[in-house]
């Protein structure tokens, strides 16, 4: 109160700066403690990670020397590891979001109106997205053991001789995608049933009066207003993909014969099981990349969506 | 037939292909506790969902292997003190930057969208070398350093900031009248306006952190020092494959309480992710 008198008092354009400049300290002195470990932990991190990718750095050797772009080279042009990471990522992707998405909307479509029931099914398909990655990927491992495995052993009841499933690349793979599926459908489930609650009842009514069947209902108008929500599903879902770590390192170790060797664990596995600094920072730095695309694709095409 | 019983039909198939949909949801949990009270020979024998013989040396056992209940204790602890700082410093930043003006909100705002995007495993390098320069390697520090400063604490910002923003800027003049400070404001104001927000936020964060596996991995090496998640993939023989029946039964007894809690709490926690989701 006394500093709001003493501000009226002297009045004029000088009381309204310092007015201004004691907000502005007061706000810097909110966000302080966000920018201070944004800087220590994020931003000094992502520069130091872009000087250590054009670095030839091995941690046995403690030394590191400046060689230009020559770990990009390396990686796009010279080591055949790098693409096999790449293409087992992007089937990891190619696979994960259109099953997960799929499912997520099916889900939500079943989900999104009140019937007995509902709260149970909504609860059972969102529970494994609370669990922990690494809790899914032991039961999941567990039950995916080639002999006596569980799922093995009910395929043999119809008559099915399952594989096995993790000592196999290609089936490596699969298992691990569809594991993931439903580990986070639930996710894209809710956010998918959140966009569907927003779209007005009356023009689904509308339809159904104009004679509309459902499919057409679905087709006209309930897809295209989703698209925004599907759009942003969508990027979420995949830039996701590119980050699985945990669930991959439980389940297969980036094995067999590095058949789910997917970027995130290549990372890893360069940086702290081989300790090439320099080629795991180049490695991070095209994850950076990939992602940065990924993400101004959505904004563009959401500026697209709002002209 | 008529209108009415097509209709109880479709319900009907309906209903029946979301139970069968349910089941690999469910039934990993319900043969992860199974299998957690099984012998070594049973595990692998002619699958039965009760246990011929139940085990229970085996929840024993999960406890002599590795000091599995300091390791417990160390994700819970290290998952409140996470959730604690991040509500506050959040909920600061997200308050500034809802209802202050000030110059660089702008470009701030601009750093921490980009910084919501990037993955851990980008900037996870030279974290390793500073956190070992800060002489903080194999201590709990980084656990609750990155968490809170990183892309989760970002998230928990937006969070709040969006909530700040929809609530009525009435009440706040009002106390700034009565002479509260900008601190007093959000304090004794706006924070109590803003339980919802504070709730999901302490939700997520939470269960971010009790499930965190990156960061732990790289920068924790002793036992005594694990978290949970670390812990639960480290049972293991000396051959490095894994004594199912322990892992199994430790790893029950990690989800199974975060399961009730859960089921107990289940349109908080899901309204938590959906309110978090939509903004990204």
């Amino acid at each position: 109160m006394t500093d709001s008198i003493h501000i009226t008092r002297r009045g004029g354009q000088k009381s309204r700066l310092t007015l201004k400049a004691r907000e502005m300290m007061e706000a810097w002195l909110f966000v302080s403690p966000t920018v201070i470990g944004f800087i220590i932990f994020f931003l000094g991190p992502l520069l130091a990670v872009a000087y250590y990718s054009l670095t030839e750095w091995n941690l046995l050797t403690q030394q590191a020397t400046f060689v230009g772009l020559a770990n990009f080279e390396n990686a796009l042009l010279e080591n055949p590891d790098f693409w096999h990471v790449v293409r087992n990522s992007v089937i990891f992707a190619l696979g994960l979001v259109p099953l997960n998405m799929a499912l997520a909307l099916t889900l939500a479509l079943a989900l999104s109106r009140p019937f007995r029931g509902v709260v149970f099914f909504r609860t059972v398909f969102f529970a494994p997205v609370v669990t922990s990655a690494i809790a899914w990927a032991i039961v999941w491992k567990f039950m995916l053991q080639g002999e006596g495995g569980f799922i093995n052993q009910v395929l043999a009841l119809v008559g099915i001789s399952g594989p096995n499933w993790l000592r196999e690349p290609n089936w490596a793979m699969a298992a691990v995608i569809i594991t993931r599926v439903i580990k986070m459908v639930g996710l894209n489930m809710i956010l998918y049933i959140a966009a569907l609650q927003a779209i007005p009842r009356d023009y689904e009514e509308a339809a159904r009066l104009e004679g509309a069947s459902r499919r057409q209902i679905f087709s006209m108008i309930t897809w295209p207003l989703l698209a925004p929500a599907t759009l942003v599903i969508m990027v979420i879902t995949t830039i996701g993909s590119f980050k699985v770590f945990d669930h991959i390192y439980q389940m297969t170790g980036g094995g067999p014969e590095n058949g789910t060797l997917v970027l995130a664990f290549y990372i890893y596995q360069q940086g702290f099981k081989f300790f090439n600094v320099g080629y795991a920072s180049t490695l991070a730095m095209i994850m950076f990349a990939i992602v940065m695309v990924l993400t101004l694709v959505q904004v563009a095409l959401r500026r697209k969506g709002m002209e | 037939m008529s209108l009415r019983q097509t209709r109880i039909l479709y319900r009907a198939c309906w209903t029946i292909a979301l139970l069968i949909a349910a089941i690999p949801f469910i039934f990993p949990f319900i043969w992860m506790v199974s299998a957690g009270f099984k012998s070594v020979t049973e595990i692998f024998g002619a699958p039965s969902l009760i246990p011929r013989v139940w085990r229970w040396e085996n929840f024993v056992e999960v406890f002599t292997y590795q000091p599995f209940a300091r390791q417990y204790f160390n994700s819970l602890y290290i998952a409140i003190l996470v959730t604690g700082l991040t509500l506050v410093i959040s909920s600061l930043a997200g308050y500034a930057l809802a209802r202050m003006r000030f110059a660089g909100a702008a470009l701030l705002m601009l750093f921490l969208i980009s910084a919501l995007m990037v993955p851990e495993e980008v900037t996870i390098i030279p974290n390793f070398f500073l956190m070992r320069w800060f002489g903080l390697v194999d201590t709990h520090w980084p656990l609750i350093l990155l968490p809170t400063f990183g892309p989760q604490g970002v998230m928990a910002t937006f969070l709040m900031r969006q909530y700040f923003l929809a609530l009525p800027k009435e009440l706040e003049e009002a106390g700034k009248m009565d002479g509260l400070t900008r601190f007093g404001v959000w304090w004794k104001i706006a924070l109590p306006m803003s339980r919802p927000a504070l709730a999901a936020v302490a939700i997520i964060t939470f269960l971010h952190s009790w499930n965190l596996f990156l960061e732990p991995l790289i920068f924790v090496s002793s036992l005594e020092m694990f978290t949970l998640p670390l812990a639960l993939s480290n049972f293991n023989d000396s051959y490095g494959l894994p004594l199912w029946n322990l892992q199994l039964a430790a790893t029950s007894l990690a989800v199974v309480p975060i399961l009730i809690v859960y089921l107990i709490a289940q349109r908080q926690i899901i309204e938590s992710f959906a309110l978090s989701g939509v903004k990204g």
